[in-house]
């Protein structure tokens, strides 16, 4: 049912745990449903330095958190914004149908992250 | 490639044992014939027909007339509960079930809902148990089934079925015990339980997929679901399996052996070691299910913090096969409905694991379980943004 890529990535996540002093936070999900997705960033330059994650959830969800992490370290937060929900299945090989909510909650975390930069810097 | 294979899925299914598969051999090839043919051919069949029908009663302690063969405990089920509400529809139209049935009771009684007729749905405690007051209270003039199961197959709660049947039947009311997690792994009497219909499954006690069979005691009037030749006494037509019911009746004898050899004992201690390693070696780790009535061969735990799928997914990489009644795993966005109805939270059920035991698992097999569980639920929860006191 997961693509090898997922299940790589679920045994073995990469930027998995949390950053000390982090520029952003996100979170995303509730317990309830399952699935909780929280992102942590580091910003120099209007760039993601450095990016990891914590995530409760199904090997998707965890799989995504790796993939999308992944896919905006090093770009500008402007880059990582347009990164979609869409880019971030098609690297993992495809999801189960069930399943595409954990790609957008990656998505989501990262937008949320951001955010929560933003605000902070008190950019609009 | 993972140290070692461990399959502790035996609720899910178990597997076909070498003697089953032995007995059955020669009915798929060369003892081909129809058991309702004249001739020779046919009548080796009916032969190997009966004498299996005789072996599943022998495990039951019911009379071989009273086994109706059906493909499944699914069918068996539907058998029981539908046939019972065409036969005596005339006389009322009331149900009455749990809260924690397997799907092909709650669905079956929903759809008759539809049709109609009136179902109560009694409510569980925190150990899955069903109370006799509340049976009783529920219990109308119009009420012409109780259909609960015998022992749960998601936390092993194995119900009061005694008190259960003296209740129903006090009132003059039908009961129906579906027993496919308990039949062939505790012993289950149905003289003694006085039950009037009981769902069994060959392949739940190391026997093939596709065969059950309906215990309907004498004198017990269903309508059938299936019409056609007559077979199976009116209640299931269609050209016997015969391969299929050879193979039920050779896995009834295993499990009669096994219960006389003092199987329960063996897995209840494996059971134990395993229940009891794991609230040692795992904080928040919350068994579910009744502590003490519970099948033998059965633990269920919920982890906090801790997310089903994942857990599955872990252990299977160690190759240890286990089950969840996560939402994830089940293929909806609710958990297991057994679990909430149990009140357990929706966060905790998410984290729900079954270990059910066989009758080849080893002490070896249980230890090494207690090796990689504990390590997979604390990279888990190292991973996750919750419960991050406990890492």
């Amino acid at each position: 049912m997961y693509s090898e890529k997922v299940i790589e990535l679920f045994m073995n996540p990469k930027n998995a745990g949390r950053i000390d002093n982090p520029d952003g936070v996100g979170q995303v999900g509730n317990p309830q449903c399952g699935d909780i997705m929280k992102i942590y960033i580091k910003v120099k330059d209007d760039r993601i330095e450095d990016i990891s994650f914590e995530t409760f959830g199904c090997a998707s969800a965890i799989a995504s958190s790796s993939m999308v992490t992944e896919m905006v370290k090093g770009k500008t937060l402007d880059e990582a914004l347009k990164v979609s929900n869409k880019d971030v299945m098609e690297e993992l090989g495809g999801l189960p149908p069930q399943k595409i909510h954990c790609s957008l909650l990656a998505e989501e975390g990262i937008k949320a992250a951001i955010e929560d930069y933003r605000k902070k810097a008190g950019i609009k | 490639m993972p140290a070692r294979k461990v399959y502790l899925d035996h609720s899910a299914t178990t597997p076909l044992a070498a003697e089953v598969y032995e007995a059955m051999k020669p009915f798929l090839q060369e003892r081909f014939g129809n058991p309702n043919s004249l001739h020779s051919w046919g009548r080796e069949a009916r032969k190997a027909v009966d004498e299996s029908r005789a072996s599943i009663a022998r495990l039951i302690n019911a009379e071989p007339r009273e086994v109706i063969i059906t493909g499944g405990g699914s069918e068996a089920d539907n058998l029981a509960i539908k046939g019972t509400a065409f036969a005596l529809q005339g006389r009322g139209r009331h149900i009455i079930t749990s809260a924690i049935e397997h799907h092909a009771v709650i669905d079956t009684c929903k759809w008759l809902e539809k049709q109609g007729f009136e179902l109560t749905v009694l409510p569980v405690d925190e150990t899955g148990m069903v109370s006799i007051a509340d049976l009783d209270a529920a219990i109308r003039e119009e009420t012409i089934l109780v259909t609960i199961m015998y022992a749960n197959n998601e936390v092993g709660t194995i119900q009061p079925v005694r008190e259960i049947v003296r209740t129903a039947r006090a009132k003059g009311v039908r009961v129906h015990l579906d027993g496919v997690q308990a039949v062939g792994h505790i012993p289950v009497d149905v003289k003694d339980l006085d039950a009037d219909l009981l769902t069994l499954s060959a392949h739940k006690m190391y026997g093939p997929k596709g065969v059950g069979a309906l215990y309907v005691k004498r004198g017990v009037k269903l309508d059938p679901l299936v019409h056609g030749g007559g077979q199976e006494f009116g209640l299931r037509s269609g050209t016997e399996n015969t391969a299929g019911i050879v193979g039920f009746g050779a896995a009834a004898e295993l499990a009669n052996r096994r219960l006389e050899e003092g199987a329960v004992e063996e897995e209840s201690r494996l059971k134990d070691l395993l229940i009891n390693g794991i609230t040692d070696k795992i904080p928040n780790a919350h068994i579910t299910g009744h502590p003490v009535e519970r099948l033998p061969f059965h633990a269920s735990v919920c982890f906090d913090y801790i997310e089903g799928e994942s857990m599955l997914l872990r252990l299977d990489a160690a190759g240890i096969g286990a089950s969840s009644g996560s939402a994830c795993t089940s293929g909806s966005l609710e958990p297991s409905h057994v679990l909430l109805a149990m009140g357990i939270p929706h966060e905790l059920a998410h984290g729900s694991l079954r270990l059910t035991l066989g009758k080849d698992t080893t002490e070896e097999d249980i230890l090494y379980v207690l090796e990689i569980l504990p390590k997979v639920v604390s990279d888990l929860r190292a991973l996750s943004p919750l419960g991050k006191e406990l890492s």
